[in-house]
């Protein structure tokens, strides 16, 4: 079936069995390495994805269900001004260990702060409830979103 | 490799739904999950599927005539927004998951798995929600406690979807839910409560209790409610080992990898404890 949507900006179209997971696709087909798979039932948020500006775990998604749909993966986010501070956040905050984690928790962090731009703790742990990480504790990550709403103040 | 249906519209869909016998699809994570295989490919389907996500009949909140009508594709997230949901589902919708699977997860699907788990149940059961199901030739709506027939059944027949959820809009100035899982985000129940009562000058009016994950579908005695509503609360407290003893009569819950059954009934009868001698006041 042919499924056509936007991948990081740019208009798509792939001749592909509908019910491959979104995930495969970018990492197969497009070649999209950034986009993790970790637990492939939902439960890490290692492989998670924005769809039309909503945080969305691309293991679960047959690429079907994005036809005609915007999909952004840390690929297409880094090279913004927003993924900048948030990378330099992680930095000072040591927020990030082995980096497996660190995709899917960017995607979390940019569908956080794009509705809540000033979040109390409570949201931001909220917010990354799904993307679990094996190395840092969690309390730097969240160090670092607070840290990157404070420097990024008027960018979201 | 199966056919795969992604129409535009309800009839549409109902058409499909008949002659293929195709598979509902959603939100999808139920399907993905019980149906995935090896890291990379694609999940395994024996019949057709039929993808609702284009669907727009099946979408959107209304609110009319003091009822509020879910469309059964809404999210969970969607839901969660809206200000004209009772607060009980909202309370429930807000400890499923973690944000990433409510943006992607049904309603309708929550109610059509019908895991004794399902955490929209016992809100629906408690606001005493209809389902309405359409086929290609008819439409019937039915109350969800009746619709909901056990661990992975419904009443669902074969060329039938779920449209939508009623929920009649009615005044509670009690309402309490409380959900033990293993940890907060992304873990099932162990036991959910769902509680709402209407208390006018001492005298509880209206009482509703349903729990959910202690038997195989979630549990409501209205017989039991009834001794209850028309009582001062100050009665109420001294009747409460009674309504316990009732309740522990018939939450019959089972040992699973998530808890014991030992467990389950402990729990959910001091929720209910809690429930009637500290909310009721
Ligand atoms: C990590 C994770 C955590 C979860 N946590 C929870 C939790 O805390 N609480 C909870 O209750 N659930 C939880 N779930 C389960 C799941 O997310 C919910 O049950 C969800 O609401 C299902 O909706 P869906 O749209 O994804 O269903 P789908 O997977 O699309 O469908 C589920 C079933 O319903 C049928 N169906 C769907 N829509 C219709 C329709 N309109 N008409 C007829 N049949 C239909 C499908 O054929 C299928 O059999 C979790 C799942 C995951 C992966
Ligand atoms: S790989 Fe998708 S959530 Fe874990
Ligand atoms: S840094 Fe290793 S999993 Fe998060």
């Amino acid at each position: 079936m042919k499924i056509r949507f936007v991948l990081n900006h740019k208009k798509v179209e792939i001749d592909v069995d509908p019910l491959k997971r979104l995930l495969d696709v970018v990492r197969e087909d497009f070649d999209l390495k950034g986009v993790k798979e970790r637990c492939g039932e939902g439960e890490c948020g290692a492989c998670a994805v924005l769809v039309n500006g909503k945080l969305m775990n691309s293991c679960l998604i047959p690429v079907a269900q994005v036809d005609g749909k915007e999909v952004l993966t840390i690929e297409g986010y880094k090279n913004t001004k927003k993924y900048k501070i948030i990378e330099e956040a992680f930095l000072e905050a040591g927020a990030v260990q082995c980096g497996f984690c660190t995709p899917g928790m960017v995607m979390a962090i940019e569908a956080l702060l794009s509705q809540n731009p000033s979040p109390e703790e409570s949201d931001v742990r909220e917010a990354l409830s799904g993307n679990l990480c094996r190395c840092t504790g969690y309390n730097m990550i969240v160090d670092a979103v607070l840290l990157a709403a404070l420097k990024g103040k008027g960018l979201w | 490799m199966v056919k795969v249906f992604m129409p535009q519209s309800l009839k549409e869909a109902l058409r499909i739904r008949k002659e293929e016998k195709a598979i509902p699809f959603a939100g999808g994570t139920d399907l993905m999950v019980k149906r995935g295989r090896l890291r990379g490919l694609a999940p395994y389907f024996e019949k057709p599927v039929l993808f609702l996500h284009k669907v727009k009949e099946l979408t959107g909140v209304k609110f009319e005539e003091g009822r509020v009508r879910i469309g059964a594709l809404s999210t969970l997230s969607e839901i969660l927004e809206n200000r004209d949901i009772p607060l009980i589902l909202k309370y429930a919708i807000a400890e499923i998951a973690s944000p990433a699977i409510r943006n992607l997860a049904t309603i309708g699907g929550n109610i059509c798995n019908a895991s004794p788990a399902g955490d929209t149940l016992p809100p629906l059961y408690v606001m005493n929600a209809r389902v309405v199901l359409s086929s290609f030739t008819s439409e019937r709506e039915m109350k969800i406690m009746d619709f909901i027939k056990g661990p992975g059944s419904t009443d669902l027949k074969e060329e039938e979807l779920l449209k939508e959820i009623i929920i009649p809009v009615e005044f509670f100035n009690i309402v309490f839910y409380r959900k033990v899982g293993t940890r907060k985000a992304n873990s099932l129940s162990k036991v959910s409560f769902a509680g709402v009562a209407r208390l006018d000058d001492g005298i509880i009016k209206d009482i509703r209790i349903s729990f959910g994950a202690v038997a195989p579908t979630p549990l409501r005695a209205p017989e039991i409610e009834e001794e209850i509503i028309g009582k001062n609360k100050v009665k109420i407290i001294a009747k409460i080992p009674d309504i316990l003893e009732k309740y522990a009569r018939i939450i019959r819950p089972i040992d699973d990898q998530r808890s014991t059954a030992r467990y389950r009934k402990t729990i959910s009868l001091k929720i209910l404890e809690y429930f009637l001698k500290e909310e009721i006041k």
